[in-house]
């Protein structure tokens, strides 16, 4: 079973500071990594290897130093990596980003599943995994929890929904998109990392994997972001003193007080 | 192709823009800025620049279309067991104000198996047209059947505007959807507004865990496609006497699909879903053992609310995932949050911030959870919990 991961380097950390002052943005040190998510995704692929043979290949869209990044997951067993990287994917949103990777995979070639994480950490859109399986033409399943099973040419998996799960039978090739239930993802092992230094990442432009530039990047993307701004966060915070007994009396009494307790009233 | 530069000529290297740009992808070479290739050409610098030395060129854009012929703005109704879901309602009212807004009519469109009190139900919620596709065969939710019908849809009667929910089945129909017809989508997003000037929407989602907030337009693709998280419209008043007109569209619906529903399960049994509740109760780290989360459930039980957990504690095997509040778990946005014995990592922030109320309870007086609490009280949970429900079953019964 030949498995391709799709992942995409974040930030490492969420957190957004503003100079008051300049009303800009203050970055200091902040590293990249692997989108959280993603990590599942590798873990599964490389466990659908091991089950079935087969290759497990990561896919990326970036800056060229995200080769980087991609050889972390050759030491967790992933055999082959590719970057597409191009001054022509700048500016890509979801559209574009999944048109840029539908094109990647085509040139990848040969391939029976392709996995997801369900969303990256820094845009949280989750539009990406169905929006690439449109472009390929083939079928997808989201929130997927747990592979029931997978033969040659189907997959049954479990998507988690707001109230369970629901199980789900597709023809292969598929997409699916993991949640972080799916696995607990490996630590690189000393020889994985050996191989992964010594493993050159594919670097591919959009000429090499055949797009069409009119579709990559921003011109390729219906979206545009006019106004960014950090969100005012003024609560005004009351902390309520005394005894338990008293705190807890007070809190009641005022949420009592609010609109939402009389609605509970009337319910009860 | 789109490109940046810098007009050296112009630049001062004041570094207005090293400050502006969000993916730190400008550096000062000689005192003067430089675009490097971590750019991802959002604009954010062109903007912030007061000595007009950036020469940004958009380029020509792909697939657009002739924005005049959509007209009309589309609510896609989810629903269960024929019954809408609370969301379909949520952005009914969204929905409303944005055709009221275009001078145009609110349409819901509805996909399931024995639909007919459901149209009633969205007229007297706002929608001005139901279209409705009633077959036994689409009962179950299906990303290949309603993809394929909403995208008929949609190409046969050109909506402005087109509003999903952002739940399990939303998230999944609105890319593949917009990816089919090459339109733009927006994700979560928070405010939705018409520009006053040119009648595009503006579309306000969080970024980077809601840290960030982006307004985003789709100004040469049609239709402007958007999802909604729960709880953040709200629905209007139910007016029975409202009238519409119910509409049952000629499509083709798929017959044999390739992708099959074997089964669907549940196994949250509570009586209130967490992305649906006014009340949620949310239990850390600080409940110091799995067995004192009954306090969380009997306090949940009182006020008829949720129950919600840290991200540590699911770590820990104390309580199903499907509880999980924060970015990794489910977002939330009830009329009020307790935090009991949750410090407030950013990470839980970003899927409860939105709360109403926010009541933290927590030992720390510096828990981060504090900075987002209306209420706070700085104490042992295990000695406050209990005397809170009393309080509340005195009043509530």
């Amino acid at each position: 079973m030949n498995v391709i991961v799709c992942v995409k380097q974040v930030p490492g950390t969420n957190e957004v500071k503003m100079n008051k002052e300049t009303n800009t943005i203050i970055r200091e040190g902040i590293e990249a990594i692997i989108n959280p998510f993603d990590t599942y995704a590798v873990e599964e692929a490389v466990r659908l290897k091991e089950k079935t043979g087969g290759k497990a290949t990561v896919l990326s869209m970036g800056i060229p130093s995200v080769a980087d990044l991609l050889k972390e997951t050759i030491s967790v067993g992933i055999d082959e990596a590719v970057l597409l990287s191009d001054r022509a994917f700048a500016g890509s949103d979801s559209l574009a980003t999944s048109y840029a990777l539908s094109m990647g995979i085509r040139k990848i070639g040969n391939y029976d599943l392709i996995i997801c994480g369900k969303q990256a950490m820094d845009g949280d859109t989750a539009q990406v995994g169905p929006g690439l399986a449109e472009k390929l033409g083939i079928p997808h399943t989201t929130y997927v929890r747990k592979i029931e099973e997978i033969g040659e040419d189907f997959i049954r998996c479990q998507r988690m929904t707001e109230d369970g799960y629901e199980v789900i039978e597709m023809p292969l090739p598929a997409v699916i998109t993991v949640v972080k239930e799916i696995n607990e993802p490996r630590l690189p092992s000393l020889k994985g990392k050996m191989r992964a230094k010594k493993t050159e990442v594919n670097v591919w432009t959009a000429d090499d994997i055949g797009a069409d530039k009119a579709l990559c990047g921003l011109n390729g993307s219906p979206t545009q972001v006019v106004k960014t701004f950090v969100p005012e966060h003024d609560v005004d915070s009351e902390i309520i003193g005394g005894t338990p007994e008293e705190q807890a009396g007070t809190l009641a009494r005022k949420l009592l007080s609010m609109q939402f307790a009389i609605e509970v009233q009337e319910e009860e | 192709m789109a490109g940046i530069d810098i007009i050296k000529d112009k630049c001062v290297g004041c570094r207005l823009c090293v400050g502006a740009c969000p993916f730190g992808a400008i550096v000062m070479v000689d005192k003067k800025a430089e675009i490097t290739e971590a750019c991802t050409l959002c604009g954010a610098c062109v903007s912030a620049c007061k000595f007009e030395a950036i020469d940004f060129e958009k380029g020509e854009v792909a697939n657009a279309v002739d924005v005049t012929k959509y007209s009309g703005v589309w609510v896609f109704a989810e629903q269960k067991d024929g019954e809408p879901e609370s969301i379909s309602y949520e952005l009914l009212g969204a929905g409303r104000e944005l055709a009221d807004a275009r001078d145009t009519e609110l349409s819901a469109v509805i996909i399931g198996s024995g639909l007919g009190n459901a149209c009633k139900k969205l007229i007297s919620k706002g929608a001005d047209k139901v279209l409705v596709v009633d077959d036994e065969s689409l009962e179950k939710y299906n990303d290949e059947s309603y993809s394929s019908i909403f995208t008929q849809l949609i190409y046969k009667n050109k909506p402005e505007i087109v509003l999903m929910g952002a739940t399990t089945y939303g998230r999944s129909l609105a890319p593949r959807v917009a990816s089919r017809i090459n339109t733009g989508l927006t994700a979560d997003c928070t405010k939705l507004e018409i520009d006053p000037e040119d009648g595009k929407l503006l579309q306000t989602r969080p970024a980077f865990g809601g840290n960030l907030m982006a307004t985003i337009i789709c100004p040469n693709h049609r239709p402007q496609m958007a999802t909604v998280r729960h709880k953040v419209m709200k629905e209007l008043e139910p007016d029975e006497s409202r009238t519409g007109e119910i509409i049952k569209p000629i499509v083709e619906i798929p017959g044999n699909t390739l992708v099959k529903v074997k089964d669907m399960v549940r196994t949250i049994t509570e009586m209130v879903s967490l992305t649906e509740a006014d009340i949620i109760v949310s239990g850390g780290r600080g409940m110091g053992d799995p067995k004192n989360f009954a306090l969380i459930s009997e306090l949940a039980e009182v006020l008829g609310g949720a129950v919600g957990a840290s991200r540590a504690t699911v770590d820990a095997g104390w309580i199903e995932y499907n509880h999980q509040v924060g970015q990794t778990g489910q977002t939330v946005g009830p009329q009020v949050y307790f935090a009991c014995g949750i410090s407030g990592a950013i990470q839980h922030l970003a899927g409860m911030s939105s709360s109403d109320t926010i009541i933290a309870i927590n030992k720390n007086p510096d828990a981060p959870i504090f900075k987002v609490a209306d209420f706070g009280i700085v104490g042992d949970v295990m000695e406050i919990l209990p005397l809170l429900i009393k309080e509340f079953k005195a009043v509530l019964g």
